[in-house]
């Protein structure tokens, strides 16, 4: 307890001060706190519940154009921001900024919840690949479908409101990291609280068999529900943030890009390591270090390097980096080891 | 939402026209997905791609000069050797292995793809010029390019073949046998690794011949490659494995919806309906399953 005490304290003054430590990595940072809030929530579909969703990009670009939407609607007409391009029009008085994106984050945290509860019925009746396909479907479409409506940019996208004029020039940055990590220690506290009780074993249980499962008297449909309306919550919140940290929504390059964020957070919740607490913290951390550097020094192949990475990933190291821990240490997971079990394994192998 | 198409019987005629003609494009590309699925339980994401790349073969063909309908035949050849290139070096991992690792693989493939096809070729939308013509029907108020027959003919002769081919010859048995009973194949005798890498091979060739003809017919890009997944994707759900002219009529249905989308929603919403309607069909049939306590599996 008091190891996990202290390494929690250094893990939260890390995160607290590293925006002073590293100015320069602001929005990098902030980025990253995204993908892990990403990472960490996929691993509840995925990881713990074993539906492996293409789909909660949904819920991280609804929450992007619900929260840019709000921000804009409460002050000014929508239809005529989108149309003039925003800011040279109108501009937000600073007051007026902070209430917009605080209301905006609470309907683009709530809406995509709601949303899963009311499709989670239909699409969480299939199984395996059919789910991942129809997710992956639900995801494109609502690409595309936001493309053409006009009252959010349709295909020429979408400025969100500018930071207003306080507080100096690294005010910004700060604001959105603060903010971003804020989210992510929440998504934390609420993850880490879901998985020690007995929603996580139900989780399990219908991830190992969910027939079993229904068998033993657990209504497997409403904890699938409930587990994804979880995960919709934090992407939405996700998601409007990210769409205040870009300054600019597109339908399917920053919204709905399931070629990118979509396909992201799968892969860093199996390189972590897949039904794990820190697994996809760690993965998203890691992943997201080597594809700032890869964008950096080799721009234009990046997706080359991501293709190959998703294969390399998926066949040599599908257990993860958490996986393979628990291999190499499994007395610091708390599992027993039997020394002569063990080398009899090593042997017949 | 314009409701023209029903006031005017002959943009009717002329989107039936369309949409079936594109359909038995899609239905060939849809044969090759149910060849694979059927036969090594995977499901190919970068099916599409591999289309957009038949295409960019014909294409080549048509700026070197070359006629694009000989794409035809020179892109299934070589379109063989990458899919048996493909199988090789990526496939055969994950072929006995959970169907989401090869759902992710294969995507990992598709954005790989993609991107090298985009420095490769360039992401302009392209298409190769076959200089076929176009046939008016009823009083000039129907066009009909020659070129969309004459890739519709090339589909029919195609499929016609290859299940003339698996019927008769002994590889097809083979596949046939693979694809019922893997192990039992594996006794008598059949080299399943081989069965396996041909299948993709057959596959990938097919998916050549569609993107050539689709090259010629419409337009191709780098980035084109999903919705043509999807499409055969929904083709051999609704139609079920192994069920050719079952697919061959989902295929000319949807070709058909989605001329009629495009006219009633627009251009726009094309492909977003095409995705909707896959989303749409699997509800449907999940709730159809689950109404008899089955699910899809």
């Amino acid at each position: 307890m008091s190891k996990n005490a202290i390494l929690y304290a250094v893990i939260l003054i890390f995160g607290l001060s590293s925006p002073f430590i590293f100015p320069a990595f602001k929005v990098q940072l902030s980025i990253l706190c995204v993908l892990i809030i990403l990472a960490t929530t996929w691993n509840i579909q995925g990881g713990e519940m074993g539906y492996n969703t293409f789909g909660n990009i949904l819920f991280y670009g609804l929450g992007m154009y619900l929260c840019a939407s709000v921000q804009v609607g409460m002050f000014f007409p929508l239809a005529e921001w989108t149309e003039s391009g925003g800011e040279k029009t109108f501009v937000h008085t600073p007051s007026q900024f902070f209430q917009g994106m605080a209301v905006g984050l609470l309907v683009a945290a709530i809406i995509p919840t709601i949303v899963a509860g009311l499709i989670g019925y239909s699409i969480l009746g299939l199984r395996g690949h059919y789910f991942a396909i129809c997710t992956l479907g639900l995801g494109v479409a609502a690409g595309e479908i936001s493309g053409g409506i006009e009252i959010i940019g349709a295909g020429q996208g979408f400025t969100t409101p500018p930071f207003p004029n306080v507080g100096g020039l690294e005010a910004r940055g700060e604001f959105f990291y603060f903010l971003s990590f804020g989210a992510l220690v929440l998504t934390f506290i609420a993850v880490r609280a879901i998985y020690s009780t007995r929603f996580k074993l139900i989780l399990n249980a219908i991830r190992d068999n969910e027939d079993k499962a229904e068998a033993m008297g657990i209504e497997t449909m409403k904890y699938k529900i409930i587990g994804w309306m979880v995960s919709a919550f934090f992407c939405g919140l996700a998601g409007g943030i990210m769409g205040g940290l870009v300054g600019y929504i597109d339908s399917t390059d920053v919204a709905f890009d399931g070629r990118e964020m979509g396909v992201f957070m799968v892969l860093m919740a199996i390189l972590g390591g897949k039904g794990t607490l820190w697994g996809p913290i760690i993965g998203a951390t890691v992943f997201h270090i080597f594809k700032e550097g890869f964008w950096t020094f080799f721009l234009g192949w990046q997706y080359v390097a991501l293709g190959v990475l998703i294969v390399v990933i998926v066949i040599y190291f599908p257990e993860g980096i958490m996986g393979w821990l628990r291999e190499k240490y499994p007395e610091r997971f708390g599992e027993v080891v039997d020394e002569a079990d063990r080398k009899a394994q090593v042997e017949l192998k | 939402m314009d409701f023209m198409v029903f006031q005017y019987p002959m943009i009717t005629v002329q989107a039936c026209l369309d949409g079936l003609l594109l359909g038995i494009l899609f239905a060939l590309i849809a044969y090759g997905m149910a060849l694979q699925w059927g036969v090594m339980n995977i499901i190919n994401i970068a099916q599409g791609d591999l289309v957009i790349l038949g295409g960019y073969i014909a294409y080549f063909m048509y700026l070197y000069g070359i006629h694009p309908a000989w794409g035809v035949i020179v892109s299934p050849i070589i379109m063989y050797f990458i899919g048996v290139g493909i199988y090789k070096l990526v496939i055969n991992k994950v072929v006995d292995r959970d169907l989401f690792i090869s759902i992710l693989a294969t995507f990992g493939i598709s954005i790989l793809f993609m991107q090298l096809m985009n420095f490769a070729f360039g992401a302009d939308v392209v298409l190769a010029n076959s200089g076929y013509g176009t046939t008016m029907l009823f009083d000039n108020n129907v066009t009909l390019p020659n070129s969309k027959i004459f890739s519709a003919f090339v589909s029919i002769i195609f499929a016609i073949c290859l299940v003339i081919y698996m019927k008769k010859s002994k590889l097809g048995r083979a596949i046939r046998a693979t694809a019922q009973n893997a192990r039992a194949a594996k006794i008598l005798g059949v080299d399943t690794e081989k069965v396996y890498a041909a299948t993709f091979g057959i596959n990938a060739a097919l998916c050549g011949v569609a993107g050539a003809l689709i090259s010629i017919t419409f337009t191709i890009h780098p980035y084109m490659g999903l919705p043509y997944t999807i499409r055969s994707f929904m083709i051999v759900i609704v139609a079920g494995l192994g069920n050719l002219p079952g697919v061959a009529m989902s295929g000319m249905g949807l070709g058909v919806f989605e001329e009629f989308a495009d006219y009633i929603l627009g251009t726009e919403f094309r492909i977003g309906s095409v995705f909707l309607l896959l989303v749409l069909i699997l509800v449907y049939r999940r709730f159809k399953l689950s109404r008899k306590r089955e699910y899809l599996k």
